[in-house]
């Protein structure tokens, strides 16, 4: 299984000859916020060492993708299956097991403000590890260097720069040695230097640790450099799944579009616009969402 | 025609959603019984340090606008019944009246309510930031249940200080009676306090204090109710902090009423 794994982390590689089962399954998935579906039918397959990038506009539904993947919502419809559990089947404690082999960077990071960065990135040690204290420090302390945050150990998350927040989270994410992590918006709300250095840290991980990640971002220079393979979202269907060179070659306008750095944005606005033109309330009316449309 | 339509769909779904909302907080007080019972056998404790940090926010950083509450209560008490006791050349019966109301009613309500407005909204505030800040996905993703970690230890905090509090609030509003009425009555503060505990039962301390733990479970339930539906930033904080205030005070007012209503009747 490493060697395949391997195989596939030689970027050319097609995902598609590998025999190894994949570390996530999603089929048919399907998601609302009240009466408004924002995942049509989604289907994703993750294999063992890849990095998966899931692009798309804002409000394409990335984040509410990311919720399902990591067992934070329900799905209404479909499964997701990790590391061969069905999660939305599994039971506490299967899903209890399950977590400690998975870590999530917030966009935000989401360190506890009430702890200082060492604690923040103890916790799942102290949860999950029969450990002494000293043990839990040193290996929170090997963390935090990988991350390259050595030395901040004390300091409280609002001391932290918008970089190093990431970064410690990142730290707390892959604390337990996870084979799957999953990022939201690395580089969102970050200047081109910290953000280009995330992605040397997210390729330094998967070489050092093996990791499968699922890196969520709207950059596309980032998911260039950082992608074995690329999902589009739009609006809440896939658009496309391939290779670096195969999302180049795409001759699909809508990733144009975002190629080309038309704003993708602009065209969701553009139907919000419209529906506000129309006099729709927030909530697209039902038919929308069950006709489906030719465009 | 529509406009009554109107009012009374708004009626309906307000009274839904609270209806939801009280199942939430009924599921949630559930919830932290059981990780406080059954947490340690699963190795998934309610953390005691958690609890202690709690029980420091919420009793002693209370303590002395508690004091000043229950001493001004007590001798405004003191003022009225002798005034109007007096009325009727019945001051000696002041000190039944004063026992019974402070212990009964006054101590827990004015507790109650204190709380409410200061660990309420400190609790809402914090329940709500975290939800926002992505906090709780961030614990429920690491594997720790946020009821677990962040209800159950304010939930028990609260239903261990608002009760000593507001016994500290008896004996501070008691003394403070007692005061003003040995100076009107020329009696001995120890002939006070012996007339005191000869008129009041272990009944009225209890009637009292059971209050108290159950405004206290109103308070913390309310806030994490409301931090836990918190939306839409910092803006969405200080809404729900708003209500989680308003709703708790509403609620002991409530609750006290249909308590009363209960023990005088039953
Ligand atoms: N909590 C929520 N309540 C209601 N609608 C939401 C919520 N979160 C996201 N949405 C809507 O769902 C859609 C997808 O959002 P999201 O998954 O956050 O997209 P992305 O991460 O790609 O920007 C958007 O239209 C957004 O407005
Ligand atoms: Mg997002």
């Amino acid at each position: 299984m490493t060697a395949q794994a391997s195989q596939l982390t030689s970027a050319q590689e097609p995902a598609a000859v590998s025999p190894a089962a994949p570390v996530i399954r999603v089929e048919g998935l399907q998601a609302f916020y009240g009466a408004q579906q924002v995942l049509f039918d989604v289907d994703l397959t993750v294999m063992p060492g890849e990095i998966m990038v899931v692009m798309g506009g804002s409000g394409s539904g990335k984040s509410t993708l990311l919720r399902h993947l990591v067992g934070l919502s329900r799905p209404a419809a479909g499964r997701v299956e990790l590391l061969g559990l069905d999660i939305t089947r599994a039971r506490s404690m299967e899903m209890l097991a399950l977590r400690r082999k998975i870590g999530v960077a917030f966009q935000g990071g989401a360190l506890f403000s009430s702890m200082n960065v060492l604690d923040n990135i103890m916790l799942p040690l102290r949860e999950h590890a029969r450990l002494d204290r000293k043990t839990m420090e040193i290996m929170a302390r090997l963390k935090l260097e990988v991350v390259n945050l050595a030395g901040a150990d004390a300091l409280m998350p609002s001391e932290l720069s918008g970089g190093m927040l990431k970064r410690a989270a990142v730290a707390r994410a892959i604390i337990m040695d996870p084979t799957l992590l999953f990022f939201d918006e690395p580089s969102a709300g970050l200047d081109p230097t910290v953000s280009s250095a995330l992605d040397d840290l997210i390729l330094k991980l998967r070489e050092a640790m093996n990791m499968t990640m699922v890196v969520v971002t709207h950059e596309l220079e980032s998911a260039f450099k950082i992608a074995d393979r690329i999902t589009i979202l739009d609006q809440g269907r896939i658009l496309l799944v391939d290779d670096v060179a195969g999302v180049r070659r795409s001759d699909n306008p809508r990733i144009q579009n975002l190629l080309n750095r038309r704003s993708e944005e602009t065209e969701v606005d553009a139907q919000a616009y419209l529906q506000r033109l129309t006099g729709e309330t927030p909530t697209p009316p039902a038919a929308t969402n069950e006709t489906p449309e030719a465009s | 025609m529509t406009a009554m339509l109107r009012v009374a769909e708004g009626l309906g779904r307000g009274v839904l959603r609270g209806a939801d909302e009280v199942g939430f907080a009924a599921a949630l007080f559930v919830e932290s019984l059981f990780w406080a019972v059954l947490g340690p056998a699963r190795r998934q404790p309610v953390r005691l340090p958690a609890v202690f940090a709690q029980m420091l926010q919420i009793g002693l950083e209370a303590l002395p606008i508690a004091t000043v509450l229950a001493a001004t209560i007590g001798m405004m008490l003191a003022i009225q019944s002798l005034y109007s006791l007096g009325l009727f050349g019945a001051e000696h019966f002041a000190t039944v009246g004063i026992g019974l109301s402070v212990v009964r009613e006054f101590a827990p309500l004015i507790i109650g309510i204190l709380i409410a407005g200061r660990s309420g909204s400190a609790l809402a505030a914090r329940f709500s930031t975290m939800m926002i800040n992505q906090e709780v996905d961030a614990l429920r993703v690491i594997g720790i249940s946020p009821v677990r970690f962040l209800v159950a230890p304010a939930l028990i905090a609260m239903m261990i200080m608002v009760p000593a509090l507001t016994m500290w609030a008896i004996l501070v509003a008691l003394t403070a009676a007692g005061l003003l009425v040995t100076a009107a009555l020329e009696i001995s503060l120890g002939a006070y306090f012996a007339d005191l505990i000869s008129v009041l039962s272990v009944n009225d301390l209890t009637h009292g204090l059971g209050k108290s733990v159950l405004f206290a479970a109103l308070i913390a339930l309310v806030s994490a109710v409301n931090g836990a539906l918190a939306d839409g930033g910092a803006e969405g904080v200080g809404r729900r902090t708003t209500r989680a205030v308003v709703h708790s005070i509403a609620a002991i007012i409530m609750v006290d009423m249909i308590f009363a209503f209960v023990v005088t009747s039953g």
